[in-house]
């Protein structure tokens, strides 16, 4: 008679053999392979080596098959596999000015040194169900140009020349690291950086767009978008110099916003920042507006009390991971303090219902 | 019951050497300050935040190949995500594991404490969900830690004077804030108000919040009392029956709907203790014979 939740183990076993099976889906349908979806599903990839924190195309591609294509549980895979690697050391800060680009753009400047060059983007393309893909997709081949200068300088440099923008404060201190450190608020840029290019796509572009609606208005320009592999380099201590140990791809985002001016400051422009492992130009602008409107304390700007203008409220609740977790685990059981909640109401009503009928008498 | 090989992939019990001593220099300082919750650099585990990343952790910087651990939720030792944290740990550090409260050396509880009295050498680990008793209060953390710091537990006192004016009683059942050796009011985690009164233990207890990024702990024998008002004393609450499968009167219980009719019984969340009064003999209402 008694029907609580026995068998457990064998319930959960059970369940994972069935989601295996449902993983592969219809056996006679050849299986992917993770070369296939690292070389087609590769912006998927990038934003899971994004959130993750993790830059490895193939550990990605895996875990987007682990995870039946949900990326959030791909993220969720790499960050829990990343736990188990040691770190064995620091590289040097990369030079994003070096980067080989692929894709550079600015929408301040018709024309700029270095020039404008659209790269796979798909701004241009009509979203246009292409029916030949369902077929045959074909192996496509583009032209080849000749390779960009091997330094394209930045837009917001010639600004800053004139001094029309903000120069940042530059600083050889070491950035707080926030996988190695508990939270601590208030957080520094660096910390707020950090957060936010590992944060959700989802959420980052939610608070970016809720500053350009007018909560926390910043008016963004796009003074620079660029795209491309840039070389990380390491000390090597027994060595005494760097070396270039790999490269990784990186989209970098650096906003223009007006500035009124404050009582120290004369007007001028001033920067937001986005920095994102692989193509992932969407997260990168917003988290650039994102960060630009954190910054309202920094510049001397009012808070007008908008979420994106609100440090903790924006980090606490930009990871996807933490955030998910928390939000399922209301599946799991909970019947002692329902229990409790039970008896209290229903003491509480016997309570209130004595109460009425005196009333009532 | 059962001690096997740890899975040669990991380190012992997941963790790297070196964040288990970040954990244990951080659970030492939670045993040095009782109440006090301490900012620790929590780790992404293998399963989601908020299923118990914080408890693992903890229990992960506390094993040693020697200790028999127990993992419970919602008292059970048999609840879906109980075993699935026990397997994790047979499988990642290879201990002994057991359902006996009094056979453990280390239990991992979540929303109950055990009903048998624990003693001097047992370490109990909660899982926290949020740790900080006033965030419903104010939602801050740069608020909160300040108003820890100066011992302004006003707003508290607030909250629990508008239940009684509003509701004549204090509508909180479970994670009932407590203040832990006059000093710092804590949060118990979401255990029944009905175990509140076994917070004052011989026993180590730990509590770890994953995803928040916070440890705190009650050391052995420290006075944590419940917070209350002289005329609205605090009431341990239970449901009003007694266990239909071993008849004890004095354990919580669970409500569990056996019929269409909405018919319904009570049993003791804690499996363990209603299985050792069973083997001892005892009886409910609704147990037969061949009930044991």
């Amino acid at each position: 008679m008694y029907v609580a939740v026995k068998g457990g183990e064998r319930a959960i076993d059970a369940a994972h053999a069935w989601l295996a099976e449902e993983r592969r889906g219809d056996a006679s349908v050849p299986e992917l392979s993770l070369a296939q979806i690292r070389e087609q599903m590769s912006l998927a990839v990038n934003r899971v080596m994004a959130e993750g924190s993790l830059y490895d195309p193939d550990l990605a591609a895996l875990a987007i098959k682990q995870a039946r294509g949900d990326l959030i549980e791909a993220i969720f895979l790499i960050r829990a596999y990343r736990t188990t690697l040691p770190r064995i050391g620091h590289s040097r800060a990369v030079d994003t000015g070096a980067m080989r680009c692929d894709r550079r753009i600015s929408a301040t400047f018709k024309d700029a040194p270095g020039g404008q060059v659209l790269g796979p983007t798909f701004d241009y393309t009509h979203r246009l169900l292409d029916f030949k893909l369902a077929a045959e997709g074909g192996t496509p081949s583009a032209r080849e140009a000749e390779p960009l200068a091997p330094e394209v300088p930045r837009i917001t440099e010639f600004l800053n020349r004139d001094g029309l923008i903000q120069d940042e404060v530059r600083s050889e201190d070491t950035p707080p690291d926030m996988t190695r450190q508990p939270m601590e608020y208030p957080a520094n840029r660096a910390l707020r950086l950090q957060a936010l290019t590992r944060g959700d796509e989802g959420f980052v572009l939610g608070m970016a767009y809720s500053t350009q609606r007018g909560y926390g208005r910043n008016h963004p320009f796009v003074g620079e978008l660029r795209i491309g592999a840039v070389e990380v380099e390491m000390e090597i201590p027994e060595l005494g110099f760097d070396i270039c140990i790999g490269e990784v791809t990186l989209t970098e985002c650096e906003t223009v916003n007006q500035f009124m001016g404050s009582k120290t400051e004369p007007p001028q422009f001033t920067r937001g920042y986005g920095l994102v492992f692989g193509q992932t130009e969407r997260k990168a602008i917003a988290m650039a507006l994102v960060d630009r409107a954190l910054r309202w304390e920094e510049l001397g700007e009012e808070n007008v009390g908008a979420p994106a203008q609100d440090e903790e409220f924006v980090l606490a609740h930009s990871d996807n991971i933490q955030a998910t977790g928390f939000l399922e685990h209301i599946k799991l059981p909970h019947y002692v303090d329902f229990q409790s909640e039970l008896e209290l109401v229903r003491k509480m009503r016997k309570g209130a219902e004595g109460a009425m009928k005196e009333a009532a008498e | 019951m059962t001690a096997m090989q740890h899975d040669p992939a990991y380190n012992f019990a997941y963790l790297d050497e070196q964040t288990k001593r970040m954990i244990r220099r951080a659970l030492l300082k939670a045993l040095a300050i009782p109440g006090y919750q301490v900012p620790f650099a929590s780790r992404e585990m293998p399963m989601p935040y908020g299923w118990g990343t914080g408890g693992v952790q903890v229990t992960a910087a506390c094993l040693t190949p020697e200790d028999r651990l127990k993992v419970i939720d919602q008292g059970a030792d048999d609840t879906t995500n109980a075993v699935s944290i026990r397997k994790f740990f047979e499988r990642t550090a290879g201990v002994e594991t057991t359902e006996h409260t009094t056979d453990s050396t280390i239990i991992q509880t979540r929303h109950r404490i055990p009903e048998a009295p624990l003693t001097e050498g047992q370490i109990l680990v909660y899982q926290v969900p949020i740790p900080e008793p006033l965030r419903f209060l104010e939602p801050r953390e740069t608020e909160t830690r300040k108003m820890h710091a100066l011992e302004e537990y006003g707003l508290m006192y607030v909250k629990l004077y508008e239940d009684i004016a509003h509701n004549g009683a204090i509508s909180t059942a479970y994670a009932y804030p407590v203040k832990v050796e006059g000093r710092y009011v804590m949060d118990p985690s979401p255990i029944p108000k009905f175990d509140n009164p076994r917070l004052e233990s011989a026993a180590i207890q730990l509590f770890g919040a994953g995803r928040e990024q916070r440890i705190y702990a009650v050391p052995p024998y420290t006075q944590v009392v419940s917070l209350d008002f002289e005329d609205h004393p605090f009431e341990a609450s239970k449901a009003d029956h007694d266990c239909d499968l071993c008849g004890c009167g004095t354990s919580y219980l669970d409500e569990v709907i056996v019929d269409d009719a909405g018919g319904r019984m009570f049993v003791c969340s804690d499996t363990d203790f209603c299985a050792g009064r069973r083997a001892e003999g005892h009886r409910g209402r609704l147990s037969g014979e061949d009930a044991a």
